[in-house]
């Protein structure tokens, strides 16, 4: 049982060490999210970001709470591009079904607003997450789809960072390609 | 070699930044801080002008004066206000700057000269092929004068005699074709720094591969250090050949994202896509960049 050993690392004041203890975190995946949790409550700011990031990898829902905080209010840019890389990759399949279309929805007001954090990357992150929740949703939420699609066009005519809107562009593309390969399918 | 603007390991083990301002300021506040009694607070609103990208003519000219300040001084000579001064003027694109930063190259202060020569050519990026930005380049190749025999290490130093990196940074990033010759021989010098401020700027002066190699064979190398600085050469100069090793060597994600952004964008601005379609090697950094997020 390596899990509290891992953890401990999160805390040593070592970068290269917890980088290696989130790897194996993620690795070990849910149940090491509880014991991350715990952890998330400690006075230990540095322990905590570690936790953070092990917890985006690993991208349990139970962590919802906890990421949709750090997405939004941490003040390590590291952490909130973590935090918003996890809620677009979380494993919607673990929750109960009535809970899956509510949480998408306050998944997609978070990444709306860390869209515009003043960090390329947290924005850069956002919108791969906001791409991903897209495809997810565009069958059982159709608005929720356009809705996504609307904020990248806008993006696209205002954000002042290249690398952001060429990666709005290829969500774009991508996103349309997918439309593409659905109406074949239904027409086949 | 610019010092990258965040790293992972700044602050105890946390994955971490600096907060967005230490303080709030107006601009109004800013501009009377610099021009007021207080060295502390005249320290910050030079810094806090050129982070917030204020290019209000006043701000401009208050930047302009405290090039000259004799009050701010270190114990070994230094002018603190100056090298915060140079460095704001950068970042603001005005030409009104190019005069007195040349005008820097000649203080005593070592750091002054550096931050002085870096400013240069921050200006290129955002004024091109300016011709007032160009009567810089003259005074710039000076300071390479002697090549490595005069740039040999101190002893007791922390610097060599001038700031041979961020000169040969700047004459790259100003397209001084003429200043190759003056570059080429710093490929051979001692300090492994050095050496890749001379490929990135023989890269971008010829646009010759070699030189953008030997910058993939430095994320190869055995100090983080040094790798870090590879990266954020190899994003200056968009070497797109060097998108995989900046992935794929070992350095903080923070800072391969910045080298790949830099990329990116080199390819965008200079591959502009047909018909609105992104080329292969755009899509190919960004699938990198979205796995190291």
């Amino acid at each position: 049982e390596g899990i509290p050993t891992l953890i401990a690392v999160l805390s040593y004041n070592n970068p290269g060490a917890a980088v290696a203890a989130v790897d194996g975190l993620v690795k070990l995946g849910e149940m090491a999210v509880l014991p991350l949790l715990n952890l998330i409550d400690d006075y230990n700011y540095g322990g905590r970001a570690w936790a953070i990031r092990a917890l985006a990898g690993i991208a349990d829902p139970r962590a919802l709470e906890t990421l949709l905080a750090a997405a939004e209010t941490d003040f390590a840019m590291s952490v909130r591009r973590a935090a918003v890389k996890g809620l677009g990759n979380l494993r919607w399949s673990k929750l109960a079904d009535e809970e899956i279309q509510p949480t998408q929805a306050r998944v997609l007001n978070t990444l709306l607003l860390t869209c515009q954090d003043p960090e390329w990357v947290v924005c850069y992150a956002s919108v791969v997450a906001l791409q991903t929740l897209a495809t997810i949703v565009k069958v059982t939420q159709p608005d929720s789809f356009w809705n996504i699609r609307n904020h990248f066009e806008q993006i696209l005519n205002t954000d002042v960072d290249l690398a952001v809107r060429t990666r709005v562009q290829l969500a774009l593309q991508q996103l349309q390609q997918d439309s593409v390969v659905v109406s074949n399918s239904h027409n086949s | 070699m610019l010092s990258s603007p965040e790293q992972d390991s700044k602050i105890g083990s946390s994955p971490d930044s600096l907060p967005v301002s230490g303080e709030s300021l107006t601009i109004e506040q800013a501009i009377a801080n610099l021009q007021g009694e207080d060295p502390g607070l005249r320290y910050y609103a030079a810094w806090w002008l050129g982070k917030f990208r204020v290019r209000e003519p006043a701000a401009i000219e208050a930047l302009i004066a405290a090039l000259d300040d004799e009050d701010n001084r270190t114990e070994s000579g230094g002018y603190p206000l100056r090298r915060n001064a140079a460095v704001a003027l950068g970042k603001l694109g005005d030409s009104r700057a190019v005069q007195p930063l040349i005008h820097c190259l000649d203080c005593s202060d070592f750091y002054v000269r550096e931050k002085a020569a870096q400013a240069l050519g921050t200006l290129a990026e955002s004024m091109g092929e300016n011709t007032a930005l160009r009567t810089c380049i003259p005074k710039l190749m000076q300071l390479l004068e002697g090549g490595i025999d005069a740039a040999q290490p101190i002893p007791g130093s922390p610097h060599l005699a001038q700031p041979y990196s961020a000169t040969m940074e700047a004459l790259g990033d100003l397209g001084a074709t003429e200043a190759i010759p003056l570059i080429e021989p710093f490929l051979e010098h001692p300090t492994e720094l050095v050496q890749y401020s001379a490929a990135r700027a023989m890269y971008q002066l010829t646009k010759n591969s070699i030189y953008g190699d030997r910058l993939i064979q430095a994320l190869k190398g055995d100090k983080l250090q040094l790798r870090r600085a590879a990266l954020a050469d190899l994003g200056a100069i968009g070497y797109s050949s060097a998108a995989d090793a900046i992935a794929q060597t070992l350095a903080e994600n923070s800072l391969k994202l910045i080298s790949l952004k830099g990329l990116l964008e080199y390819q965008v601005k200079n591959h502009p896509p047909e018909s609105s379609h992104l080329s292969d090697a755009a899509i190919h950094i960004m699938a990198l960049m979205d796995d190291l997020l």
